[in-house]
């Protein structure tokens, strides 16, 4: 028997037991909302990582594509990055798969002699924290970016306005060259 | 395995679970990116508004007047008797929670202080204190009581979170369709907004564009040669597209009509491609059909940060747009794509600054249609001028030249919302591009969702803040561009055009921010153009490149 026979049987419960611990990073009356409220539009917060979570565990189960749990891991930590958390904060419901796994599953691995088997996937899950460490700092970088940009345009646009600023025009000037190796240059082109 | 902690426990050491306490009893933390700059000193003392002074919210100390209670107290009595709305909202709101999960600041916060019901309970509950009967009783008993009826004392950690809050609101009204008492509790922010400035706790966001209006007519203080200056690279850049040379005129007396727009669409990325369509929509109609209109570079605001700051600032600042009116001696005017100016336009101008009597009932000189709903103000959209100018078949339009465009529409809080502007910008879009696709129902009309920067809130300090209260936009065109491939977010407000371009960049990067006039002049034939191979951006229009060459 390998741990996927276990986990697979057991995958709506697990999942549901993730979300339900991610969601208890919130505030009460707020995961009361983000539970039961189903419509992805009224609900973004909520749907958005209940459907990254049931994403993610099957990429988990599967393997180890990159591409993928990154696809499925953006629109969770892009939303937690946002939110009032420290980072430890932010990213913390990755572990909780662990504790999901072992509240369903925790006897039946240690009967069934799958500690090895429950190990490796425990690194999976280690691996997808990493992962979510990148995005987070990814999504951090943004947010620093855009604040720059918006700044940066303003003053531009506040130079230009004052007839500080005199944009390189379509058209280079036709200059004689200026010696000897320039001219070659020119010549060559 | 017992032994072993859970990953629960072992997160715990590093950073405890902030415990489940009551609101009443879970004091506010001001965060970092969920909060804007206090007001300049300045700009609060040009414009004579109280107790102007260097602050930070940061600091313990917020330098407020010694008596700052009593100051707040006689304000909100005051308040509570020169407007009923707020005496009822106080009175009966009876906390069924209809509003709780329809605020997107809440929606992309999780903070329960954000539910639009508890973030009114938090003046309530003063209210409740000070200024009701059973308040008084039961406070007169005990400390401990007032709690039951949900009460509270006015101190300095309710007033710092009352800021923190009323900040954190951008008045867009979303939460007041869901009240089934009809609750406005956008005013009620309007109201709390108005009793922090009495002591002078406002934005720099809103108090430098509030001084800055007053003294030049513009937010952002530009002066009347500077806006000429802009609109000058605009006519060029127009030629440049076009092959026609645009004549704006400015501050033109004599003339049928005035045109007033945000000062964003000159000054501001993508609001400058949809004051280049005004410019060309204007030329058109002059060339066809003698259209007479002349712009203002001291009504050079359509928006008004006045009202993000009390009655009286808001009234100083909407009176200049009527007080140009009058001077250049114009019929009517015709306003641009902006947000809060018309939700002032259209709610308080008339009780304001009212009767406009010196302006007439706004009729379009190329139609003949009356603007009935106009006939108090005197001020027509832009959007209903266009899209009665499409009826009548008086506009050249090639839609095709936006096939690369695939569109959604976000209605902009204060015209949906507060004017019922839902159909006129659908029927302009459509007669100007071939592929409109709607985002879902409870995301669009009245029920759109805000930006995440209004009232104000478009500073870059609190740029968590923004994209929190821009998520379930964002979610909903993230959802259009997935299912429909959008690549276009339409809009008609210069605030939307700024925030949701940010918005869009770190949520949906694949979806860009556009004005309706910016989309109508694209497909706008002018008079004698030459072959059109760039859209206003100056980017190549696809199927167009190199059509120079043969």
């Amino acid at each position: 028997m390998r741990l996927n026979d276990l986990l697979i049987p057991k995958k709506t419960a697990i999942i549901k037991k993730w979300f339900a611990l991610a969601i208890d990073t919130y505030p009460a009356d707020t995961a009361k909302f983000l539970k039961s409220q189903k419509d992805p539009f009224a609900n973004p917060v909520g749907r958005t990582i209940y459907r990254g979570l049931e994403a993610l565990f099957d990429e988990l189960l599967k393997g180890m594509d990159i591409e993928n749990i990154t696809s499925h891991l953006d629109p969770i930590i892009r939303i937690r990055a946002v939110q009032n958390f420290s980072p430890s904060r932010a990213i913390r419901f990755i572990f909780f798969l662990k504790t999901a796994i072992n509240k369903s599953l925790g006897k039946e691995i240690f009967q069934e002699q799958l500690i090895k088997d429950w190990q490796l996937f425990e690194s999976k899950i280690d691996e997808l924290s990493l992962i979510a460490f990148n995005l987070y700092t990814q999504c951090k970088e943004k947010l620093f970016e855009l604040k720059a940009n918006e700044i940066k345009n303003r003053t531009f646009k506040a130079f230009e306005r004052a007839g500080l600023v005199s944009e390189i025009p379509a058209e280079a000037p036709n200059l004689e060259p200026i010696n000897h190796i320039t001219k070659e240059a020119s010549d060559d082109v | 395995m017992s032994d072993v902690p859970t990953p629960e426990e072992l997160l715990s050491s590093i950073e405890p679970k902030p415990s489940a306490t009551g609101w009443m009893d879970t004091p506010v933390e001001i965060k970092k990116g969920m909060y804007c700059y206090a007001s300049n000193p300045k700009s609060v003392e040009y414009v004579g508004l109280p107790y102007p002074r260097q602050w930070n919210p940061k600091d313990d100390d917020w330098q407020l007047p010694e008596n700052w209670q009593e100051i707040i107290s006689k304000g909100f009595r005051e308040r509570l008797d020169r407007f009923r709305s707020v005496k009822i909202f106080m009175d009966i709101c009876v906390r069924c929670g209809a509003c709780a999960d329809k605020c997107h600041f809440f929606i992309g916060s999780g903070d329960p202080k954000n539910m639009p019901v508890l973030r009114a309970e938090l003046l309530r509950s003063v209210y409740r204190n000070d200024f009701t009967t059973v308040g008084k009783i039961i406070g007169s008993i005990g400390k401990n009581f007032k709690k039951v009826i949900g009460a509270r004392e006015l101190t300095l950690d309710v007033l710092k979170e009352w800021w923190y809050y009323l900040f954190q609101c951008s008045e867009c009204r979303r939460c007041s369709v869901f009240c089934p008492y009809g609750i406005y509790t956008a005013e009620i922010t309007i109201f709390g907004r108005e009793l922090l400035n009495l002591i002078g706790l406002n934005i720099d966001w809103v108090a430098t564009p509030v001084s800055n209006c007053y003294r030049t007519g513009n937010h952002l203080g530009i002066q009347p040669h500077a806006y000429k200056d802009m609109m000058d690279f605009f006519t060029d850049d127009i030629e440049d597209i076009t092959g026609v040379r645009v004549d704006p005129s400015f501050n033109r007396k004599g003339a049928e009509i005035l045109f007033i727009t945000p000062s964003g669409d000159v000054f501001a990325d993508p609001g400058t491609f949809t004051c280049m369509g005004y410019m060309m929509l204007f030329h058109f109609l002059q060339e066809k059909y003698g259209f007479d209109i002349t712009w203002s570079t001291y009504a050079s605001e359509g928006g008004n940060f006045g009202f993000f700051t009390s009655h009286e600032t808001m009234k100083r600042l909407n009176a200049k747009m009527y007080a140009e009116a009058k001077r250049l001696g114009v019929k009517w005017i015709l306003g641009g794509e902006c947000g809060h100016m018309w939700r002032i336009v259209h709610q308080y101008m008339d009780t304001m600054n009212g009767p406009a009597d010196f302006l007439e009932e706004p009729v379009s000189p190329i139609t003949g249609t009356k603007f009935e709903n106009a006939k108090a103000t005197k001020m027509v959209h832009i959007a209903e001028f266009m899209a009665d100018l499409i009826k009548h078949d008086k506009l050249d339009l090639d839609p095709s030249r936006n096939d690369h465009l695939r569109v959604t529409y976000h209605d902009s809080c204060n015209t949906s919302r507060v004017m019922g502007l839902l159909e006129e910008p659908r029927y302009v879009i459509e007669n100007v591009c071939n592929n409109f696709y709607e985002m879902p129902v409870n995301c669009i009309r009245e029920q759109t969702f805000c930006c995440g920067s209004g009232s104000g809130l478009n500073a870059g300090e609190n740029m968590e803040l923004r994209m929190q209260g821009g998520l379930p936009r964002a979610n909903a065109v993230k959802y259009v561009h997935e299912k429909h491939d959008v690549n276009m977010l339409a809009c008609i407000c210069a605030i939307d055009r700024a925030a949701l371009t940010t918005s869009m960049e770190y949520w949906v990067p694949e979806v860009e921010v556009t004005g309706l006039t910016e989309m109508v002049s694209n497909a706008l034939i002018l008079p004698g153009e030459r072959e059109r191979d760039m859209n206003l951006r100056s980017e190549e229009l696809p199927g167009m490149e190199g059509d120079d060459a043969e």
